[in-house]
C-alpha cells in the first residue's frame, strides 16, 4: 500500500509537517517495496480550498493513508469519499519516523467527520 | 444618475449619509436606496417597512454519474477546490464554487452542467412614497457578495435616481457597487484610521474614472490632514459632520438627523446639490 506523510521538504529525513493542504510537501511511500516519492506541493500558497484538492492528489498518487498533524472539514469529507484514512503525527521527527510509528500501530486515527 | 457611498473605513458613517441623503432626495423625486453592504445591510433599521424577498442564485456544478469517466480535469482546472476528483467518486463543495463555469468547458464528457444555488436575497420595500429601498442579503457563511450586490442594482434598475451603500474596505463588493457609479462621495472621519483608508479608496474612485467628494463625519474640529489630503487629490469636502452627543442620540435611535434635527435638512439638501446638480 501508499502512505503518503505530509513534509516540510523532499525525501524520508524531511521533517514531519503539521498542516495537511498547505504542507510542502507530499511524500508517498510504498510500504512494500519502501520506494519513496516526494511530490512538491503546488498549492501551498493557493487562496482557499487547498484541503479538497490536496486530496485529489492524494488519490492521483494511489495513497490509501495519509499522516499528517491534522486536516480540516473539506479535506476529512474529500477524505472519507476517498477511502483514505488519516493518521495524526505531532511530533518532531523525520517522515520516516512517521511511517516507523505507522507500521507498529502507535499512531491514533484522525476523525474525518 | 447614480450616486456610491463608500469609505474604506468601516464605521465611518456612509449607511448614516446615504440614508439621510435619500431621505432628502425622496422629498422631491424618486429615488432608490440600494443596501450593497450584503454582508452585515443595516438601511432597514432607518426605514422600517414590509419587504418582499427574491432569492439570489449562483450557478454550482452538479456532475452526471452516468458519463463521468473521474479523468479529474474538472478537479485539477477548479482553483476554489470545489470539485475534488477520487477514484471512483466526485465531490462537490458548492460553498467553495466561484461559478466561473470553467470546469463545464474543461469536462472532455460533458458530464458538468450547472445548478442554480441560493447564497442570498434581496429584499424590496416602499418605505415612503417615493423611496424605494432594495437591501441585498448575503446567507451566512456564504463567500459570493458580488453577486448579491449585482441583483440587488439589478433590481434597482429602472428608476433615474440610485444611491448605492457601498460596503467598507475596497476589495471585491466595493468594486462591485462602484461599477457603473456616476459619482461617489467618500465618507471619512477625523481619525489618522480614517485617513488612510480614505486614501486607499480615493485611489480607487480614482482607477474607476469616478468623480468623488468627501463627507468628514464625527468632525472633532482637527480636520487638517484630511482637508490637506482633499486639497492636493481634487477631492472637494462636500460637507462635514461635528462630533456630536446630540447627532449619535438619534443616530442610536434609528432616527434620521435630516428629519429629527433642525438645520439638518437643509445641509443634506446642500449636500445633495452638490452631487447631484
Amino acid at each position: 500500500m501508499i502512505v503518503c506523510i505530509t513534509a516540510r521538504a523532499a525525501g524520508t529525513d524531511a521533517p514531519v509537517e503539521e498542516r495537511f493542504g498547505r504542507a510542502p510537501y507530499f511524500v508517498f511511500v510504498n510500504t512494500e517495496t519502501g520506494a519513496s516519492e516526494s511530490v512538491q506541493n503546488p498549492l501551498v500558497d493557493a487562496a482557499g480550498g487547498v484541503g479538497p484538492r490536496a486530496v485529489q492528489m492524494l488519490s492521483e498518487h494511489g495513497a490509501t493513508a495519509v499522516i499528517t498533524g491534522q486536516v480540516g472539514g473539506n479535506a476529512g469529507k474529500a477524505l472519507e469519499a476517498g477511502g483514505i484514512k488519516a493518521y495524526a503525527y505531532r511530533g518532531s521527527g523525520s517522515v520516516a519516523d512517521a511511517l516507523a510509528g505507522y507500521t507498529a500501530g502507535t499512531l491514533t486515527p484522525l476523525a474525518l467527520s | 444618475m447614480k450616486i456610491a457611498i463608500a469609505s474604506g473605513k468601516g464605521g465611518t458613517g456612509k449607511s448614516t449619509v446615504a440614508a439621510n441623503l435619500a431621505y432628502v432626495l425622496s422629498r422631491s423625486r424618486d429615488v432608490v436606496l440600494v443596501d450593497c453592504d450584503v454582508e452585515e445591510p443595516n438601511l432597514h433599521l432607518f426605514f422600517p417597512a414590509a419587504a418582499v424577498d427574491v432569492p439570489v442564485t449562483t450557478p454550482v456544478p452538479a456532475i452526471d454519474p452516468a458519463r463521468c469517466t473521474f479523468c479529474g480535469e474538472c478537479g485539477k482546472f477548479c482553483r476554489f477546490g470545489a470539485l475534488s476528483v477520487l477514484k471512483d467518486s466526485v465531490l462537490v463543495f458548492p460553498e467553495l464554487c466561484h461559478s466561473c463555469g470553467g470546469c463545464v468547458l474543461v469536462c472532455p464528457q460533458g458530464a458538468v452542467r450547472e445548478v442554480p444555488r441560493t447564497v442570498g436575497r434581496v429584499a424590496c420595500s416602499r418605505p415612503l412614497p417615493r423611496l424605494t429601498l432594495v437591501s441585498g442579503v448575503l446567507n451566512e457563511g456564504e463567500v459570493q457578495a458580488p453577486a448579491v450586490i449585482r441583483a440587488a442594482k439589478m433590481l434597482g434598475e429602472g428608476h433615474p435616481l440610485a444611491v448605492y451603500d457601498a460596503a467598507p474596505g475596497i476589495a471585491c463588493p466595493v468594486i462591485e457597487t462602484l461599477e457603473g457609479s456616476d459619482a461617489c462621495v467618500l465618507v471619512t472621519e477625523s481619525t489618522p484610521f480614517g485617513l488612510h483608508d480614505l486614501s486607499l479608496a480615493a485611489e480607487v474612485v480614482e482607477k474607476l474614472g469616478i468623480p468623488a467628494g468627501v463627507v468628514i463625519n464625527r468632525s472633532d474640529g482637527e480636520d487638517a490632514p484630511t482637508v490637506a489630503f482633499c486639497r492636493e487629490h481634487d477631492l472637494p469636502v462636500l460637507m462635514t459632520i461635528p462630533f456630536s452627543r446630540e447627532i449619535a442620540a438619534v443616530q442610536n435611535r434609528g432616527g434620521l438627523i435630516c428629519r429629527d434635527l433642525p438645520g439638518w435638512e437643509e445641509r443634506f439638501a446642500g449636500l445633495v446639490r452638490k452631487v447631484s446638480p
